[in-house]
């Protein structure tokens, strides 16, 4: 663990690998260190916003303190199923790219236990991580000018599911009609750091 | 029968939005925080009228804002210095000014500077998202920015009343300005030379500048360490180095992460003078704590 300075307004603490993230960010929502207004993680580090005045040496002493669990997702974020067509643009591509039939892509994209590593791009859009390493496969090489909302991608380790239409470069492999985004829901983000997610083939 | 009172907006200027302190709390799920880009004027506003901390303001830029009362207000306006006029008569800004029903209050172009805040006594009510009035432009959250025609409500009144008509604030600086930044997190992406002419070379102010940031001109900063930054949080007030070697200032509206190394960041009671910063502002950067 490395802890960096945002001058007097951030501390980014530098982990080792994508797990370590969710174990510290499952940490840091247990006992948040007094000052920091936001925990941002993201894919090797974490950041804490602080209130101005907030001596960022005493905050990463707290993060250093903490008890991080590798493993820990930080349970409380609770498990959604998502259903989901699957008749994306880019499934043929993706069962070339994995060696996997579109069914076999299918199969293992619903097989797969997801956890949403972090949220970044759009509000709402959830970077959520598997456990089946066959469906790492590349950003297209050009990004769609508009991919509809409610699309699910993949895309590096990542898969993930577009809160509104907008410009992408996943790989698309279906569509939901969750509405993954909705602010008139508390809270109006489906897909929230720790939240355990399975896909399944919509009817 | 009793109504509230309400701003009607005549003309929105080039760019005009309601705004506050902004959203805490909402970064995991990818939200900024987005709030007044210069908070000392947009508190200075709120203080003068006896308002909470919090109540939602407009935010101008380049002046251009007009608005008619509808009943009684009572308004101040701070940050770049427009020119004022109410109800066809000059009048100051950080200045308390009451605007009976039907006057127009219109701000002219401002001679420096660039944001200026319009507060009103009870606040702007419009509704909240996610704890704030604040728009952000690059999540696409919050209030409509107002146009002609638009009908702001006002606030209940609060219960303290204004203690002073007037407050002197620091001139909101000229064309060259001083910034004091702190050195990181990624100043090891970057060449030593590189870290030197940060701080001793000039970077004017481009029109390619919004909210979101303000993207600068000058001398390219050569990075160290070839590859691709996996993407990480980003605070206001990060110089953000994109491949062609140019900072952004990061403003209010910020993406929340972002994949480009951040060079040193500006210190938090010098972002409000950032903000001020209009296209052709010349900027330099010091890493000593003393501008």
């Amino acid at each position: 663990m490395r802890v960096l300075t945002c001058a007097d307004t951030g501390v980014l603490v530098e982990v080792a690998d994508l797990a370590e993230v969710v174990a510290l960010r499952a940490a840091l929502a247990a006992q948040p260190p007094p000052g920091v207004t936001d925990v941002v993680p993201a894919a090797r580090t974490v950041l804490l916003r602080v209130e101005p005045g907030t001596d960022t040496d005493r905050v990463a002493a707290a993060v250093a303190a903490l008890p991080v669990t590798p493993g820990d997702h930080g349970g409380g974020g609770g498990a959604v199923t998502i259903p989901v067509h699957y008749d994306g643009a880019d499934l043929a591509d993706v069962a070339e790219l994995t060696g996997l039939t579109p069914r076999g892509v299918v199969a293992a994209h619903t097989a797969a236990h997801w956890t949403v590593a972090f949220c970044g791009f759009a509000p709402g859009f959830g970077y959520m991580v598997g456990d089946d390493p066959r469906l790492h496969v590349p950003r297209r090489g050009e990004a769609r000018t508009r991919v509809p909302a409610g699309s699910v991608a993949l895309a590096g380790e990542f898969t993930g599911v577009y809160p509104r239409s907008s410009p992408g470069g996943w790989q698309l492999l279906g569509r939901t009609e969750t509405r993954i985004w909705d602010l008139d829901r508390d809270p109006p983000g489906l897909l929230r750091p720790g939240v355990r997610v399975r896909f399944t083939e919509a009817p | 029968m009793s109504t509230a009172s309400a701003l009607e907006v005549v003309a929105a200027g080039p760019m005009t939005t309601v705004q506050d302190t902004g959203r805490f709390g909402h970064a995991d799920l990818g939200v900024g925080r987005s709030g007044a880009a210069d908070a000392d004027s947009y508190a200075r506003a709120n203080r003068l009228l006896a308002n909470p901390p919090g109540a939602a303001a407009l935010e101008t830029t380049m002046g251009g804002l007009r608005v008619r009362a509808r009943g009684p207000v009572t308004v101040a306006v701070t940050g770049a210095p427009v020119p004022l006029t109410v109800g066809g008569r000059g009048a100051a800004t950080d200045t308390v000014l009451h605007l009976p029903d039907g006057t127009e209050l219109a701000m002219g172009l401002p001679p420096r500077g660039l944001r200026s805040y319009l507060a009103v006594r009870g606040g702007v009510d419009v509704r909240p998202v996610l704890g704030s009035r604040s728009t952000d432009v690059l999540a696409g959250l919050g209030p409509e920015p107002p146009v002609p025609g638009s009908v702001l409500p006002v606030g209940p009144p609060p219960r303290d009343f204004p203690v002073v008509d007037h407050v002197c604030a620091a001139p909101v600086s000229g064309d060259r300005i001083t910034l004091r930044v702190v050195l990181g997190p990624r100043q090891d992406w970057f060449t030593g030379r590189a870290l030197e002419t940060l701080l001793s070379g000039e970077y004017e102010v481009t029109p390619r500048s919004d909210r979101v940031g303000a993207r600068l001109s000058g001398p390219a900063l050569e990075r160290s360490h070839p590859g691709e930054l996996p993407s990480e949080g980003m605070v206001a007030g990060s110089l953000q180095v994109p491949p062609g070697g140019e900072p952004v200032l990061f403003l209010a509206d910020h993406p929340v992460t972002g994949g480009y190394p951040v060079v040193a960041v500006i210190r938090s009671a010098d972002l409000p003078r950032a903000a001020q910063a209009r296209p052709g502002t010349r900027i330099r950067f010091t890493d000593r704590t003393r501008r």
